[in-house]
């Protein structure tokens, strides 16, 4: 019995088994965040069906009435009915266990909170009647409930009776309307954005021009009068974008919808509030997948609203991707030129040894220790020198001496620049003496070996360094906090504005953001969803990002296969 | 091509077309080394690699346009004098060098040598080939490119006259921009004599061309030697002495660091002076 079970060791079978079965493990767990991830995330964009319902709420007194709900079912869960009891809802213990719902009923104008948790056994009543409908808004949150009136300054167009699903006149009317608005919306946003942006940056520029030129007293009465003569031209066409811009503010208010709620409450909402208003109850699933697919492109490309709980997330992304970009531009040639003086010019010996052991040790400092020196070093030393000698005219506002893009790369680089000398290293040493030699020998120099025989063949090395650093550098959170993220900087640090490339900006990125929303959120409810969906996004931008990488290493791989000889 | 030169010819050379796997010391009686026109002359050289002294006070005068053969048992130092005529050995930590070594009458260790320009006067084959991880046509090229040659039609004309020379023209004329790691080991490693003609060195260092090749490109690597030699001195290292007798005008016998015999190849092959040479070529020891 000993020996079969000694043999069944050596044989190695075990071990086999507890490999696969760590491997099978770890499989299992990465896949089912993921789908985690990704199922929670991505079903917060479908359009669920809006139910009514009534709910009478057990009560020790006997006058308990039945309220009248509308909203969308999120999610369910059971209780202890212990648990019931002693949040003040009388309950029977009799029963152990009671279900209970989270009901989305929006509307935060009439409500006090958006969100409610009813036990499913009161709910009485259940419909899904198909004139319930759904605004998406700029402000407050979604909307449920029936359309009664369509108004255009002040009188009615087009109304519907709410008990009757078929009567769809007021909400075809909306529908039509609603467009008009979505499309002035659009202008509105041209104009503000882009139009009267483009005119308050000139400005700045020009009162930067002005204190530039007191500053070095250069500031002669010629000169003056020609940055006010282009002040003025530009405060006139300010003046005139403005007028734009008020009426065609006015344009879009002109029609309000009268909307009836739970519990027979009535409501004027500006139709220029509402973003995107559907029935759900109505649709087929044709229909659907389109609002889904709407929504989940606006989550992608849009900006964010209501303390970015609703509405999209691209500066997000666009900050992470530029971000590790440029991380990327500045740690490669810095990790490959250190790691070949290291390994091909410095003489091997303690120094060597001693730095070697160094870069490692950085390798294992704690992130945010690399931010708090980002903050001392890159923004309060560095900057504050380069706003000084070539930023005075901003004084005191600082430039570059405040936490932005640059100096956020800039930390990650460093925190990520150890990993890329390690490969480097490694791949260096990896090529074989006998092609150094065989250059050598045809009369090139150490250099020219370099350039021409040993680096390319290291590259695949290089990349893999940097496809280590990226994956490490996208996932950063700590330091960002410190030198240059922030909550919202719609503002894109790559825009049109010259000199287009914005690396003094804060910015936005998706690891912080999933802070944010899921801890600093006043509406945990409603954030809850978006936080999934943010870090499904975050993984897939990083799995993107790495996969880039990883392509770009294979086809080098390819092309200097020559390792294996 | 093997008519370009002919003022150090030697009469034999049509002997060398076939050759004679099995023969030993078939060569003429040509005249002695100091008597032909000097490539290389090596005085008093000793070397060290730390503290050990691999090459003892060897003396020689390597003659123009001729193939001279190192041979003799491992760990003589035949490779660590082959690697002092192209000044590898510069490369390995430790290795310090005494004595003198000129290339045309000039010190190549001298301190106004440029290296890389005397490893172009100087070009050497190595016992792996090494092709590096490019097109067949950019290892040809790439000693060129090191001078700064970028030129089309002069690259082109080169590579073309390079792979002819080393006999590998015709079977790679059509896939000259395929990745060189594709040939067979005995084609890289006429590619690499090749690239080292196309740089047009003086002299061409081999050490042990043929021995990771199996016999049929082996054969070919020897009748290629033949066929440079009008052109080039020709060094070669081998462990092989019917290669040795085979291709070589000249052969010098070395052990443990010392040069025990240099003379023509028919009379080391045939009539060693010392008895330690006949010992190891009648395979006695080594």
């Amino acid at each position: 019995m000993i020996n079969s079970m000694k043999k069944f060791f050596a044989s190695g079978t075990p071990w086999i088994w507890v490999n696969a079965g760590a491997v099978a493990i770890s499989v299992i767990m990465t896949v089912g965040l993921l789908l985690l991830l990704a199922v929670n995330g991505l079903n917060h964009f479908w359009p669920k069906d809006i139910m009514l319902a009534h709910y009478t709420q057990p009560s020790n007194a006997d006058d308990a009435v039945a309220r009248e709900i509308i909203g969308e079912r999120v999610d369910r869960e059971h209780v202890p009915a212990d648990r019931i009891i002693a949040s003040g809802i009388p309950v029977s213990p009799d029963t152990p266990m009671y279900e209970r719902e989270l009901i989305k009923i929006g509307n935060r104008e009439l409500n006090s909170s958006d969100f409610t948790w009813l036990l499913t056994d009161y709910l009485n009543d259940v419909r899904y009647p198909d004139n319930l409908t759904t605004f998406e808004r700029r402000e407050w949150g979604n909307f449920y409930g029936y359309v009664l009136e369509v108004r255009e300054a002040g009188t009615a167009v087009a109304s519907s009776d709410p008990a009757n699903p078929a009567d769809t006149g007021a909400w075809e009317a909306l529908k039509a309307r609603l467009e008009r608005a979505l499309a002035i919306h659009d202008e509105i946003d041209v104009l503000e954005k882009d139009e009267i942006g483009d005119v308050n940056y000139a400005l700045e520029r020009l009162r930067l021009r002005r204190r530039g030129l007191e500053l070095r007293g250069n500031d002669t009465p010629e000169q003056i009068a020609q940055i006010e003569a282009e002040q003025a031209r530009w405060e006139s066409s300010y003046e005139e974008l403005q007028t734009r811009l008020s009426a065609l503010y006015e344009d879009v208010e002109r029609d309000t919808v009268v909307m009836k709620a739970m519990n027979d409450e009535e409501t004027e909402i500006n139709v220029s509030e509402i973003v995107r208003a559907y029935q759900p109850n109505r649709m087929h699933i044709g229909g659907k997948l389109v609002v889904y697919g709407q929504k989940l492109w606006e989550f992608l490309s849009d900006e964010p609203r209501e303390a970015n709980t609703e509405g999209g997330i691209f500066p997000a992304i666009f900050g992470t991707v530029t971000m590790v970009l440029l991380m990327s531009v500045f740690v490669t040639p810095f990790g490959v030129v250190a790691a070949v003086y290291l390994r091909e010019y410095a003489r091997q010996g303690f120094i060597t040894r001693v730095i070697r052991i160094a870069v490692n040790n950085l390798a294992g400092v704690p992130s945010i220790v690399y931010g708090v020196f980002g903050l001392g070093f890159f923004i309060y030393f560095l900057g504050s020198e380069i706003d000084q000698a070539f930023y005075p005219e901003a004084l005191p506002a600082p430039t570059f001496g405040t936490p932005g893009m640059l100096w956020a790369s800039l930390t990650l680089a460093l925190l990520t620049v150890p990993v890329v000398i390690v490969s480097t290293e490694e791949g260096l040493a990896r090529i074989p003496r006998s092609l150094r030699e065989g250059s050598l020998a045809l009369g090139a120099t150490k250099f020219e070996t370099l350039w021409r025989v040993v680096l390319p063949m290291a590259s695949p090395a290089m990349m893999t360094g940097l496809i280590l650093a990226v994956a490490r550098a996208a996932g950063e959170v700590a330091p960002l906090m410190l030198v240059g993220v922030v909550k919202l900087a719609p503002t894109l640090p790559i825009n049109g504005n010259y000199p287009y490339f914005h690396l003094d900006q804060k910015f936005m990125h998706l690891g912080f953001h999933i802070y944010d929303v899921g801890f600093q959120s006043p509406n945990v409810e409603a954030a809850r969803p978006l936080v999934f969906a943010t870090a499904f996004l975050l993984v897939v931008v990083i799995a993107l990002l790495n996969q880039l990488a990883v392509t770009i290493r294979n086809r080098l791989r390819e092309k200097y296969k020559a390792l294996d000889m | 091509m093997t008519e370009s030169n002919t003022e150090y010819a030697p009469a034999n050379r049509s002997k060398f077309k076939k050759i004679d796997m099995g023969k030993i010391g078939g060569h003429d009686h040509s005249p002695a080394a100091e008597d032909l026109p000097s490539c290389l002359t090596v005085s008093n050289l000793n070397l060290y690699y730390g503290n050990s002294h691999a090459l003892k006070d060897v003396n020689m005068t390597l003659p123009r346009q001729r193939v001279t053969a190192f041979i003799g048992p491992s760990g003589c130092g035949k490779s660590s004098l082959l690697r002092c005529f192209n000044r590898m050995n510069d490369l390995v930590d430790g290795c310090r060098i005494e004595g003198s070594i000129t290339l045309d009458g000039a010190d190549i260790y001298h301190r106004s040598v440029d290296v890389a320009d005397l490893r172009r006067r100087v070009g050497m084959v190595f016992q792996k080939p090494n092709p590096f991880p490019k097109s067949i046509y950019e290892n040809v090229a790439y000693g060129l490119r090191i001078q700064g040659i970028n030129k089309k039609r002069i690259l082109d004309e080169s590579v073309e006259k390079s792979l002819q020379a080393a006999a590998l023209w015709d079977e790679v004329k059509d896939r000259l921009h395929d990745s060189a790691l594709g040939l067979s080991g005995g084609q890289q490693q006429r590619l690499v004599i090749a690239r080292t003609v196309a740089v047009e060195p003086e002299v061409l260092l081999l050490d042990e061309p043929a021995s990771a090749l199996d016999p049929i490109s082996t054969l070919k690597i020897e009748e290629l030697i033949n066929e440079l030699k009008d052109r080039y001195t020709i060094v070669i290292v081998t462990h092989n002495m019917q290669q040795a007798a085979r291709v070589s005008d000249f052969t010098a016998f070395m052990y443990m660091g010392k040069m025990i015999e240099f003379d023509t190849a028919d009379n080391i092959f045939t009539n060693p002076a010392e008895k330690q040479t006949e010992d190891y070529i009648t395979g006695r020891y080594g």
